[in-house]
C-alpha cells in the first residue's frame, strides 16, 4: 500500500482496515498525531486528508491511498511556523498540550475555508475538539488572532 | 518556611554522618554527586553545571499545570540566568525531594489555621513526610513546597559561583555582579558558570538571603513557558510517544469488575496477525504485538470470563450504602460545632457522583526488565512508589530501577496510581530483554480507573430576620486517602480531612455553624481526582448555604459579604462582586456565586446563566482567588480557567455509574467534559492578600458547581440538589 504524508510517499504492509492513526504513529513514526479515544469523540488524532481535517482513527489505511495526507508535523515547524502555531504560542494555549495537535489541526481546516470566522462559526467547528485541560478560551482567541494574522 | 532544613548540598558533601534521631533531622544526600565526574559540581539536588551547560532539576511532575517551567523559573530568578539558557530535567526520583508543602496539608487543620497545636500537627507529618523521602506531584503543593527551595537553591548557587571567582582573581565579593548565567568582573569580563563548575566545587557553600519580589526579574510577571513551542509543533515527547529498538507493543484486559480473572480463551487472538504473544498477568490478561492496533484488536478479541465484583454490582446498592451511613457509628469527625444548632426544618439532600479522571493522553509506560535491573519511560507524580514496586516485581532493588519521568497529556489525579506500572512491570519480567511499551485502549483506561467518590450531604439550617442563623452539614463519603494509601502499602490513621474538605473551612460566622463527616466504608475503590473532597463537599455547602440566604429573602452576595468574617477571603467576594457588577439581570437571566476554599486558597465565582429555546446557556463566569502571590499571571489564569471548565463540565453531564459491577462509561461519548460550544467568557483576577504562597492547579474547581447551580435557581427557580445537573435541566 502506497501512503502519501507530507509529501512524501511511503510504501506500508498493513492491513487495508488499520486506521490511518496507527499507521501514522506506529509504521511511520509520526507521533505528533495523538490516540484519544478511538471513535471520534475527542479529536486529538486529527490530520488533513485531501485538505480537510478527519479523525484519523476513524480513516481506513486503504482509503488514504492516493490521497494527500499532512499530519501536525507537515504544518509547520518550530523554525518555520504555520500561521495557526504562531497564534497558538503568543497566546500560550497548551497546558497538557495532549489535544493540542488536533486543535490546530481543525483550526487550520478552519481558517481554510472560513478566513475570518464567526464565534458561531468558531463553535460549529472546534466542538468535536475535546479539551480536558479546558484550554477553550484561549483556543478561540488564537483562532481570531490567526485569523487577523492571515489579513 | 525556614530556609536551613533546604540546605541539602552542602550538608550532604561534608557530613555524612547520622545518629538516631538526628538522622530525622539530617537530609537526603545529594543524588548528583553519585554521578559526577571530575569538573562537574552540583550545588543541591536542583542545579547541575558542568562545562557543556546547566542542568536545572524539577521533580515535580510536570501534567499540564505548568509546574516545571515554574519551577525553573524560581532557580533562574536567584541564579541569573534565563529560561532560555538552560536545559530541564524531571531528575532522578530522589528522596531529598520529599514534599514539604503537601506533608503540612495531610495534617487536620485548616491551611489558615496557625494555632500552636495545628503547627506542631504539621511538624510531625512534615517530619515523617521527610522521612520517608515522599515525592508527590499534588493538592497543589508543587508551588508552596518550591517556592523558597528553589529560590534558594538558586541564590546558593550563584554566591558559591561568586565566591569562586573572588577567591581565584582576588577581588572582593562585593565587585561582582552575576547576569545571564555570567559572573561579571568589574571591568566587564564575563566569566560563564559553565567554565567555573570545576572552581566552585571545591568552595565552602555560601548561604546568602533571598531576593525581595521588587527585585524579581523573572517572577510575578507573565513568562513563557518552556513546552509551549513543542506542544504547539508537535515536537513534544510524551510517554506514549516513546519507542526502543526491537521493542513489543502491549495491550491489557483487566477486569472491568476489578475482580480477578475465573477463565478464557485465547486462540482467536494468538492467530490474529503480528501477535506475538498473549500473557496471564495478576488481574488478567496482556497480549504482544508488533503494532499498537494488532495489540488492541487481540485484546479485544480475547474470550475472557471474570469473577464477580468485590462491591455492590448495582448503583442502587451503593448510593444505598451512602444514606445508610449518617450513623453515630460512622461518623468520622465533628469538624465544627460553632453555636447550639437551634430547632431546624427536616434536611434537603445533596448528592455527588462517581467521576472519572479520563486525561486525555491514555494511560501508558514503556519498560525493559534485564538482568537485576529496570528502566522505567512513564509519567507519575510519585515516581519513588513507582520505583519501589517495579522493584518488587523485577525483583531488584529499588535503585536498580532508573526511572525516566515523562510528560504527559494530562493527569487530574490518574497518574498518583501504580496500577498500570504494575502491570506493564508484570509483562516486561516474562519477556526480560525485550523492551515492553504498555498502552491502555481508553476503554481500559475508564474500566480500570479509580474514580472521584460518590458522595452526600444533609443539610439543616434556620434564619431569622432576613440572616442564616444555622446550618448544620452532614457529610457522607468513602474516604479517597484510605482507598488511595490502601493501595500504596500505608496507614492512613484518623479521620479523613477529604470527606469535608472545602465544607469545614466555611470562613462565614454563622452563629450556629456544624459540620460532621461520615466515613462510608469502601464501595469501588476511589482516588484523588482534581480538588478530591472539594470538589463535592464545596457543592454541598455553597448549595445549601444559598438554600439558606433565599430562604431568608436575602441577597446571596450581600449576606456572604455579611457573614464572611475573614478579610482575605471577603476579598475575593467583593472582587466577583466588582467584576460581576453583581445586581439583577434581565427575566431569564441569573447569576451565582460561591466561594469555596481549598489548598488554601479562597477562590469566589460568579456564574451567569441565560435560558434559551435550546437549553440554559453559561454566559459569562467570573473569579478571583488568593494564593498570596501570583508567580505568573499567565498560568494563573489559565489554571483558574482551566478548573472551571473542569468544574462546570463534569457537575452539567458527567457521571460513572455501574451496572452488573463494571462502570457503564467507557469513552468520552457517555462521560462528556465541557465542549467549546458551552465555554463562555471568564474573567480572572489573582489577589494577594493571603499569608501564604499556594498552588492553583485545583482550587478552581470546587466553587464553580455550586456558583452553576445558584445561577440556574436565579435564572429559572429550580434548585439542583443533584450532580450531573442534565438529570434535570437541558444544557444548550
Amino acid at each position: 500500500m502506497k501512503l502519501t504524508v507530507n509529501g512524501t510517499a511511503h510504501a506500508v504492509d498493513v492491513e487495508p482496515d488499520m486506521p490511518l492513526l496507527w499507521v501514522l504513529r506506529d509504521v511511520l513514526g509520526l507521533t505528533g498525531t495523538k490516540y484519544g479515544c478511538g471513535i471520534a469523540q475527542c479529536g486529538a488524532c486529527t490530520v488533513h486528508l485531501g485538505g480537510e481535517a478527519v479523525r484519523s482513527c476513524q480513516v481506513l489505511a486503504s482509503d488514504a491511498e492516493g490521497a494527500e495526507i499532512t499530519t501536525f508535523e507537515g504544518l509547520g515547524r518550530p523554525d518555520a511556523l504555520h500561521a495557526v502555531q504562531a497564534a497558538w504560542i503568543a497566546h500560550q494555549v497548551a497546558q497538557c498540550g495532549y489535544c493540542q495537535s488536533g486543535q490546530i489541526m481543525q483550526a487550520a481546516h478552519l481558517l481554510a475555508e472560513i478566513p475570518n470566522p464567526t464565534d458561531a462559526e468558531i463553535d460549529d467547528w472546534m466542538g468535536g475538539n475535546l479539551c480536558r485541560c479546558g484550554t477553550y478560551p484561549r483556543i478561540r482567541a488564537a483562532i481570531h488572532t490567526a485569523a487577523e494574522g492571515k489579513g | 518556611m525556614r530556609r536551613r532544613s533546604f540546605l541539602i548540598g552542602a550538608a550532604a558533601i561534608t557530613g555524612g554522618v547520622a545518629f538516631g534521631a538526628y538522622k530525622l533531622a539530617r537530609p537526603h544526600d545529594n543524588p548528583l554527586l553519585a554521578e559526577l565526574k571530575p569538573g562537574e559540581v552540583a550545588f543541591t539536588p536542583y542545579i547541575k553545571i558542568t562545562g557543556q551547560g546547566i542542568t536545572l532539576i524539577t521533580p515535580h511532575a510536570e501534567t499540564g499545570q505548568g509546574a516545571q517551567t515554574m519551577q525553573a523559573a524560581l532557580i533562574a530568578e536567584e541564579l541569573d540566568v534565563e529560561l532560555d539558557q538552560v536545559t530541564l530535567s524531571f531528575g532522578a526520583p530522589d528522596p531529598a525531594c520529599y514534599n514539604t508543602a503537601l506533608a503540612s496539608d495531610a495534617a487536620p487543620f485548616a491551611p489558615f489555621d496557625t494555632g500552636l497545636v495545628a503547627e506542631a500537627a504539621r511538624g510531625v507529618m512534615g517530619t515523617a513526610f521527610k522521612a520517608l523521602g515522599v515525592m508527590v506531584t499534588g493538592g497543589s503543593s508543587s508551588a508552596p513546597d518550591s517556592y523558597v527551595k528553589l529560590r534558594h537553591a538558586g541564590a546558593v548557587a550563584r554566591e558559591t559561583l561568586k565566591r569562586a571567582v573572588a577567591d581565584e582573581v582576588g577581588v572582593d565579593i562585593a565587585t561582582l555582579r552575576t547576569e545571564g548565567g555570567a559572573v561579571i568582573l568589574p571591568d566587564g569580563t564575563r566569566l560563564p558558570y559553565t567554565a567555573l563548575a570545576g572552581r566552585a566545587a571545591s568552595t565552602p557553600l555560601a548561604d546568602p538571603p533571598l531576593r525581595d519580589p521588587s527585585d524579581w526579574r523573572i517572577l510575578g510577571k507573565p513568562f513563557p513557558r518552556h513546552d509551549t513551542v513543542p506542544k504547539s509543533t508537535g515536537t513534544q515527547v510524551y510517554g506514549i510517544d516513546q519507542t526502543l529498538p526491537g521493542m513489543l507493543h502491549a495491550a491489557i484486559r483487566l477486569s472491568p469488575r476489578r475482580s480477578v480473572l475465573e477463565g478464557y480463551d485465547a486462540t482467536a487472538a494468538r492467530a490474529m496477525r503480528g501477535v506475538e504473544d498473549v500473557l496471564e498477568i495478576p488481574g488478567g490478561l496482556a497480549v504482544l504485538a508488533d503494532n499498537t492496533w494488532r495489540a488492541f484488536k487481540a485484546a479485544e478479541a480475547l474470550e475472557v470470563s471474570w469473577a464477580p465484583a468485590p462491591y455492590p454490582p448495582e448503583m442502587d446498592a451503593h448510593w444505598q450504602a451512602v444514606s445508610e451511613s449518617f450513623t453515630d457509628e460512622r461518623l468520622d469527625r465533628r469538624w465544627r460545632s460553632d453555636g447550639t444548632l437551634p430547632e431546624m426544618d427536616e434536611a434537603l439532600e445533596y448528592r455527588a457522583p462517581y467521576l472519572a479522571h479520563a486525561p486525555l493522553e491514555p494511560l501508558s509506560a514503556m519498560i525493559r526488565v534485564d538482568h537485576g535491573r529496570a528502566e522505567v519511560w512513564a509519567g507519575h507524580q510519585m515516581p519513588r512508589f513507582a520505583q519501589d514496586k517495579i522493584a518488587e516485581i523485577a525483583g531488584c532493588a529499588p535503585e536498580d530501577v532508573t526511572f525516566h519521568n515523562q510528560m504527559t497529556g494530562g493527569s487530574f489525579g490518574h497518574r498518583l496510581e501504580l496500577d498500570f506500572l504494575k502491570h506493564a512491570a508484570e509483562i516486561a519480567v516474562q519477556r526480560p530483554g525485550t523492551p515492553i511499551k504498555l498502552t491502555y485502549r481508553r476503554e481500559e483506561d475508564f474500566r480500570t480507573d479509580y474514580l472521584r467518590p460518590l458522595g452526600m450531604a444533609r443539610a439543616q439550617g434556620a434564619v431569622e430576620n432576613g440572616r442564616v442563623t444555622a446550618l448544620s452539614l452532614d457529610i457522607a463519603m468513602p474516604s479517597t486517602t484510605a482507598s488511595q494509601m490502601g493501595r500504596l502499602g500505608q496507614p492512613a490513621p484518623g479521620p479523613d480531612p477529604q470527606i469535608v474538605a472545602g465544607a469545614w473551612v466555611m470562613p462565614y460566622a454563622i452563629p450556629a455553624l456544624h459540620v460532621r463527616a461520615f466515613r462510608v466504608p469502601e464501595l469501588a475503590p476511589v482516588s484523588s481526582w482534581r480538588a478530591v473532597g472539594a470538589s463535592s463537599a464545596g457543592f454541598f455547602a455553597e448549595s445549601a448555604l444559598d438554600e439558606l440566604i433565599h430562604r431568608a429573602g436575602a441577597d446571596p452576595m450581600e449576606e456572604r459579604l455579611r457573614l464572611c468574617q475573614s478579610p482575605v477571603h471577603r476579598k475575593t467576594l467583593e472582587a466577583v462582586a466588582e467584576m460581576s457588577d453583581w445586581g439583577t439581570r434581565a427575566k431569564g437571566m441569573g447569576l451565582g456565586v460561591a466561594l469555596v476554599e481549598s489548598f488554601g486558597v479562597p477562590c469566589a465565582q460568579v456564574v451567569e446563566v441565560m435560558q434559551t429555546p435550546e437549553g440554559l446557556k453559561i454566559t459569562r463566569i467570573w473569579a478571583a482567588a488568593d494564593v498570596g502571590r501570583v508567580l505568573d499571571p499567565v498560568n494563573f489564569e489559565a489554571q483558574v480557567s482551566g478548573g472551571i471548565i473542569w468544574g462546570l463540565g463534569h457537575a452539567m453531564s458527567a457521571e460513572v455509574t455501574f451496572t452488573d459491577g463494571a462502570t457503564e462509561q467507557e469513552n468520552y461519548d457517555t462521560h462528556p467534559g465541557m465542549r467549546l460550544w458551552q465555554c463562555p467568557e471568564i474573567e480572572v483576577r489573582g489577589l494577594h492578600n493571603g499569608p501564604t504562597l499556594r498552588g492553583i492547579g485545583e482550587p478552581g474547581v470546587p466553587p464553580a458547581p455550586p456558583a452553576l447551580a445558584n445561577a440556574i435557581f436565579a435564572a429559572t427557580g429550580q434548585r439542583l440538589r443533584e450532580m450531573p445537573f442534565s438529570h434535570h435541566v437541558d444544557f444548550a
